[in-house]
């Protein structure tokens, strides 16, 4: 079996109407064995700004620490907080310099670019373990249920929807995607990020 | 740990690859990157060169992305398609678009198409066909229209038209039967769509929609998106849940300050500014 | 050394099977089934066809979906269909749903060792005049359900059925219930939308789409009849009957 299913763990980003949301799995296991329902892969970047982590749980730690050090020395070179296309572009580079040696980890970024008028934008984007970037208007995934996370999430997406439909929409897709994959699920959590707040919700389903 | 280090050698990194060759050992297979099955083609015609890409990035069956750009930025009169390994195509250009600008601040002069090409083949040969790019490069300068193909190994091809990638073939059968020598803008233009289109169609490794690009001595046009025969249709039915309809454990809110208003306090002393 | 000398042991091998990609999916209601497949027929990244059936009327109330290995699926249904016109000149009528269930699973396990490399879903209307699901594995272990998906994007739908079908995860509004059956429209309506879900996310989903609405005797058509391009295939009157949609899907 690949070292991606290892430990398990999915990660899902969409767009709405002004916001972003992204949700990921609780689970850490070793093959199919669950240790952990309670492992975040989900990590803040700036306050508008989230990444996720699905992959190897080693690669996880490991590159949160990379990537905090590394933001850490661009804001205080740059005397700004990182935008997300900015972080996204980080991401490739820093994945790709292991080209031949990867992190097992395909990031999932998603949060707000302000514009030069000083409105905020929605992003996400979604890279492989080398670093390439998959720039996605509607939602991205990965993760060991990426395949059922693109079925439901082109089922049930649309364009537009308010934060509050769009949690419902995100937490759906993740919800019934995990629940069809054995290494994902034991809990989920969902972030929304609006201009003004960060909405997080720990969600109710399955812990089998 | 190497990231805490202040200095980072330029190049790859390798240090991963005991440990991720002691897995493979251990009979873990290493997993895949994302692929884009791909058609791409160039075709030669009267005053320049039309490259085009369709717009499908795989992931073994799955669609990873249906809009994605397969042509990449080389100079202002160079382009480059990428097929293959997708981290490899994006950053192999990217690399040499970098070089190709040095040289032309060294130099003086415009890149030539053939200096892209060299360097490219240069660095893929070096790399013995590990870094999966399979390019299709062309372009304008001083000694015309210039069209070529690179291979992952390094091997490189000469050719007035051309095609890459998994509908390579589809691609190809359109060339074959229909291309001629000194063809007119529309004309290369309308063959390159037609070869792409066989590509999308035909071979389940490409898809969606076809991007070209049109380069001649007076100009490059990139024409993203030039044909969407690929939309999707309306939905039968909306799924928009009741608000309410996930359960949820716990919820945290953490709100930002949006608009600061300057305030100035009121009777303070004034500031002494003399 | 592959030189014909026998100084060194070879060994040879033939791969009988081959996948041939697509999709197929069947829901049961109250007094109705709905059984759907792609048309699409492909080997690695090469399309064979964009038009080859995957789901077959059997009966007035029974049809069957295969997919998998194209050749074993078109051999085993032209075998099933063979043993339920052996079992019509016997008892002078067809075979009940239940019972063709039940001699699938008898011909799937006769060839356990050499097995049809198909996965099967059979939908249709049971004696009792309810809609039925029954979905095998290649070697004949079946189960009655009221929707599955199969097939190469068989991980794609399964989950959106699971939500939109059985109401997966989704609590219902305050002192309400969930409906236990979905009426017929709202599920050709969740089939055509899995179909084109799959299509725009897997490459080997699309082309075509056939979906067959069996329904019980006597059962009102005129939620049908708003359908573009239905055909009745009923054979005999004042039985249960069946009915053909199709439609395009994407061909990239």
């Amino acid at each position: 079996m690949s070292i991606m299913q290892h430990n398990g763990g999915s990660v899902i980003a969409m767009v709405g109407k002004d916001c972003v949301a992204i949700a990921s799995d609780l689970r850490l296991g070793v093959q199919s064995l669950s240790i952990s329902s309670n492992f975040e892969k989900i990590f803040p970047v700036t306050e508008r700004l989230y990444v996720g982590f699905p992959g190897l749980a080693t690669d996880v730690t490991t590159l949160r620490e990379v990537f905090r050090y590394r933001v850490n020395m661009y804001t205080i070179k740059e005397e700004r907080a990182i935008e997300p296309t900015i972080f996204t572009q980080l991401v490739s580079s820093t994945l790709y310099e292991r080209r031949f040696g990867p992190y097992f980890i395909e990031p999932v970024i998603a949060g707000l670019q302000k514009t030069p008028s000083g409105s905020y934008e929605p992003f996400i984007a979604a890279t492989d373990l080398i670093g390439c970037i998959n720039f996605a208007k509607d939602f991205v995934v990965a993760g060991t249920a990426s395949e059922k996370l693109f079925g439901v999430a082109e089922g049930l997406w649309e364009p537009g929807l308010e934060p509050e439909d769009l949690f419902e929409t995100i937490s759906q897709t993740l919800m019934n995607a995990v629940d069809r994959d054995a290494f994902s699920g034991w809990g989920a959590i969902v972030h929304v990020i609006t201009k003004d707040k960060v909405i997080t919700r720990k969600l109710k389903g399955r812990m089998d | 740990m190497a990231a805490t280090s202040a200095y980072n050698s330029p190049g790859f990194d390798f240090s991963n690859t005991y440990r991720n060759q002691f897995l493979a050992d251990r009979g873990v297979p290493l997993p895949k990157a994302t692929s884009t099955g791909t058609t791409i083609v160039g075709c030669l015609f009267k005053d320049g060169i039309v490259l085009g890409a369709d717009t499908r990035a795989t992931e073994g069956p799955i669609v990873a992305d249906k809009n994605c750009e397969k042509i990449h930025f080389i100079s202002d009169n160079i382009r480059c398609c990428g097929a293959g390994t997708a981290a490899d195509t994006e950053f192999t250009t990217a690399l040499i678009s970098s070089n190709i600008e040095m040289h032309a601040l060294t130099t003086g002069r415009k890149p030539r198409v053939v200096t892209a090409m060299t360097m490219l083949k240069q660095m893929l040969f070096r790399y013995q066909g590990n870094i999966g790019a399979a390019l299709v490069l062309g372009g304008v300068d001083i000694t015309g229209p210039q069209l070529f193909t690179i291979h992952p190994h390094g091997s490189t091809d000469k050719l007035p038209y051309v095609t890459m990638g998994s509908g390579s073939l589809a691609a190809m059968a359109i060339f074959e039967s229909q291309w001629k020598p000194d063809m007119e803008r529309e004309e290369a233009l309308h063959l390159v769509t037609l070869a792409i289109s066989a590509g999308i169609f035909n071979d389940l490794g490409s898809g969606s929609n076809v991007d070209a690009c049109v380069i001649t001595a007076s100009g490059t046009e990139m024409l993203r998106n030039f044909v969407k025969p690929n939309e999707r249709v309306e939905k039968e039915r909306r799924y928009v849940f009741r608000r309410g309809t996930t359960a949820i454990k716990e919820e945290k809110v953490r709100r930002w300050v949006v608009d600061e208003e300057e305030v100035t306090p009121v009777g303070g002393e004034e500031m002494d500014t003399s | 050394m592959p030189d014909g000398s026998f100084s060194h042991p070879q060994q040879r091998q033939f791969n009988p099977y081959t996948e041939n990609g697509g999709t197929i999916l069947a829901i049961a209601g109250k007094d109705f089934s709905v059984i759907a497949g792609d048309t699409r027929q492909s080997e690695g990244y090469s399309i064979q066809t964009r038009y080859a059936p995957k789901v077959f009327r059997l009966t007035d109330r029974a049809v069957l979906a295969v997919n998998g290995f194209a050749a074993d699926g078109n051999m085993f249904v032209k075998k099933v269909q063979q043993r339920l016109e052996w079992y019509r000149h016997a008892h002078a009528k067809d075979m009940p749903l239940g019972a063709i269930a039940r001699l699938i699973q008898t011909m799937l396990y006769g060839r356990r060792f050499f097995p049809y490399y198909v996965y099967n879903i059979l939908g249709g209307i049971e004696e009792d005049g309810t809609g039925a699901v029954y979905s095998f594995d290649p070697v004949g272990s079946y189960e009655r359900e009221a929707c599955r998906a199969a097939g190469a994007a068989q991980s794609l739908v399964q989950p959106f059925l699971d939500n939109q079908i059985y109401f997966k995860n989704q609590q219902a509004p305050a002192g309400q219930s969930h409906p236990l059956h979905l009426p017929l429209s709202d599920v050709l309506a969740i089939v055509i939308d899995s179909f084109t879900s799959a299509t725009e996310r897997h490459i080997e989903v699309g082309d075509g789409l056939e979906i067959y609405v069996v329904l019980t005797k006597g059962r009102p058509t005129q939620d049908l009849e708003g359908y573009r391009g239905v055909k009745e295939l009923t054979t005999r009157p004042d039985g249960d009957r069946v009915f053909l949609i199709q439609r395009e899907l994407k061909k990239d």
